[in-house]
């Protein structure tokens, strides 16, 4: 469904500064899975996504979009892609309903059939009731839905989401991912979906793959359970009953099978196991085994925080900042190309 | 719901194959700039009687300012030369500041949207600039049926001509003005600040508001150079019923070289306007 070579983009600053915004991505999504894009601000996941959407053109490297490549045949690839931007797609001055049938008949949908559809996707979508209103007197919400609802008029087979949920509460964020999830299942065939987030969870919970991006590059490309088992495993956590008892509860934990990385943090111990649940009982009759008492015990499964912290030393967080600092500059790129 | 989605499927919109033409696209977009207008009667009245209220209020005061000379300072009756001076600056008011709904739509992520669309790119600009035209035409209606009292003669054919010129210069103003919201979209401060600059000579040099002849002579020269000038001159020629005068000639020549530079650089513009 798509097939990237290459693809780079570069925003030229100034004569001795150009921004490596995208390097060399190469990636292949097959039809039907659901990707996530993850990575922190600045990281290049958005400009990636516009040149898949052909609103950018890449400096170098290729991609195939829906069959199509995307410079060459631009048009091709916008007919047959979905497009819910990072902004709201609906004009603030229209109303919702009337923004859904123009883009149904943009797509090519007679008056009649454009009305249907709209009013299709408004009722799917929980905004039936709103059909007549002002999209800026929507809540954030409501207008995220109807942003989707646009992506959706000409029932794509492949749908990108730019940061689908950033600025909504997690009740709102589960109301959309319902929606989002149940358009994919009711169409023919699974819609391809590629969403890019900076949500750990979000990618965690709803993508089939997730790849990580960094810096303009792919550092990692897989489902979120073989990444979180390959680049951070399991955590046991455990603590003596005695403060006294912190050192011999440590040379244990250090001669465990399958135990490394070992770290002591006041009177908490911990150390990366393959398997949390399996190896926490173990270790507990080898404590009391050896005599030690263990006063509380943990298992902390990975997050893709970790996954992130493993490939670059840097947690999501921290990468903000470092990666603010060239997004910054690609703005102040993309200002003087205009 | 689920009768809702269980029909999704089944309207699969069918695959287009007649070629997407930019007339089609163009009236689309038109149609949707103009929804919101057509849905806020109250910004539409007022919008009407705007150019009759500077046309009730400057217009005395034009009288008074040339001593009772006015008729003879003027080369007729003044509503005949003033009317066609409102309606040239209702235009160049109302499509000067166009590129401001735009950059608006920039900001919310609303032409982003249109951009991901199969619209023909031309089609984005063109369908914004016609939309303009037609609260003109209807303020231009409005005047001129409220003028005919006043004793504003009206020549039919030459009124027709003379709005069909305003079009036509309408739509390469509005073209640049969407130009510019586009070249300082980063900047959003900067749009008012060229419009302000520009919009303000190039209507005092025009004569539009006040004969220039009682003004030196630099002045004079200066609106030779200004297009505006010959847009004017023309719209007064048409509007007298002067339909082949070499004024109303030179009028559309000012018209046509406006639309052609205001469409190749806002068509270009609007092509880059993702980056």
């Amino acid at each position: 469904m798509i097939h990237t070579k290459s693809l780079t983009k570069d925003f030229v600053v100034s004569k001795t500064n150009t921004v490596h915004a995208v390097r060399a991505i190469t990636l292949d999504v097959e039809p039907g899975e659901l990707v996530a894009v993850l990575g922190p601000n600045g990281a290049g996941k958005s400009t990636t996504m516009r040149m898949l959407t052909t609103l950018i053109q890449p400096t170098a490297g290729s991609a195939t979009v829906a069959g199509h490549d995307v410079v060459s045949e631009s048009a091709q690839v916008r007919r047959l892609i979905g497009y819910v931007g990072q902004g709201n797609g609906a004009g603030h001055n229209q109303r919702a309903g009337d923004e859904l049938y123009t883009q149904g008949v943009i797509y090519g949908l007679d008056r009649r059939a454009a009305k249907r559809r709209a009013a299709e996707l408004l009722e799917a979508l929980d905004l039936t009731a709103l059909t007549s209103r002002k999209v800026s007197s929507l809540s954030g919400g409501q207008r995220r839905r109807l942003d989707v609802a646009m992506g959706l008029v000409h029932a794509p087979s492949l749908l990108f989401l730019d940061e689908p949920s950033t600025g909504l509460d997690p009740q709102n964020r589960a109301n959309l991912w319902e929606h989002i999830l149940q358009m994919r299942e009711s169409a023919a065939t699974p819609m391809t979906i590629v969403l890019t987030t900076h949500y750990l969870d979000e990618a965690d919970s709803m993508a089939g793959r997730v790849v990580v991006v960094d810096h303009g590059e792919i550092i990692a490309d897989d489902t979120a359970e073989v990444l979180k088992a390959n680049l951070a495993g399991d955590r046991l956590v455990v603590e003596a009953d005695q403060p006294t008892e912190t050192a011999r509860l440590t040379s244990l934990l250090d001669g465990f099978a399958g135990a490394r990385d070992i770290q002591v943090e006041g009177g908490t111990v911990s150390a990366r196991v393959v398997n949390g649940p399996r190896a926490l009982p173990e270790f507990l009759r080898a404590a009391d085994h050896a005599g030690i008492a263990v006063g509380t015990a943990q298992v902390h499964r990975p997050t893709l925080d970790d996954v992130f912290l493993t490939l670059t030393g840097r947690s999501l967080r921290e990468a903000e900042s470092t990666n603010n600092a060239e997004d910054a500059a690609s703005t102040a790129a993309r200002k003087d190309a205009a | 719901m689920s009768t809702a989605t269980s029909t999704l499927s089944a309207t699969v919109p069918a695959k287009r194959s007649a070629a997407r033409n930019l007339f089609r696209d163009t009236g689309l977009v038109m149609t949707r700039e103009l929804r919101p207008v057509l849905h806020d009667p109250f910004s539409l009245v007022f919008g009407m009687i705007q150019p009759l209220v500077f046309l009730a209020l400057f217009g005395p005061l034009l009288v008074g300012s040339l001593g009772g000379q006015a008729d003879t300072a003027l080369g007729g009756s003044v509503w005949q030369w003033f009317v066609p001076s409102i309606l040239v600056m209702t235009a160049l008011f109302g499509t000067s500041t166009v590129g401001a709904n735009l950059l608006f739509e920039f900001q919310t992520g609303a032409h982003e949207r249109l951009l991901v669309t199969p619209l023909s790119r031309p089609s984005l600009l063109i369908g914004r600039a016609l939309k303009e035209m037609v609260p003109l035409a209807a303020q231009a209606v409005i005047i001129v049926i409220v003028m005919i009292p006043f004793g504003f003669q009206l020549y039919a054919a030459g009124a027709l001509i003379g709005f069909a010129l305003l079009a036509v210069f309408g739509i390469g103003l509005g073209s640049l003005s969407y130009a510019l919201a586009i070249a300082v979209r980063k900047q959003e401060w900067m749009f008012w600040v060229v419009q302000q600059t520009l919009i303000f000579p190039l209507m005092i040099l025009s004569g539009m508001l006040l004969p220039l002849e009682s003004g030196p002579e630099w002045m004079q020269v200066a609106s030779h150079f200004n297009p505006l000038t010959y847009l004017v001159n023309a719209e007064r020629a048409l509007f007298a019923g002067d339909v082949g005068s070499a004024a109303a000639a030179w009028g559309w020549l000012a018209a046509l070289v406006t639309v052609a530079i205001g469409l190749a650089v806002g068509i270009r513009s609007m092509r880059r306007s993702a980056d």
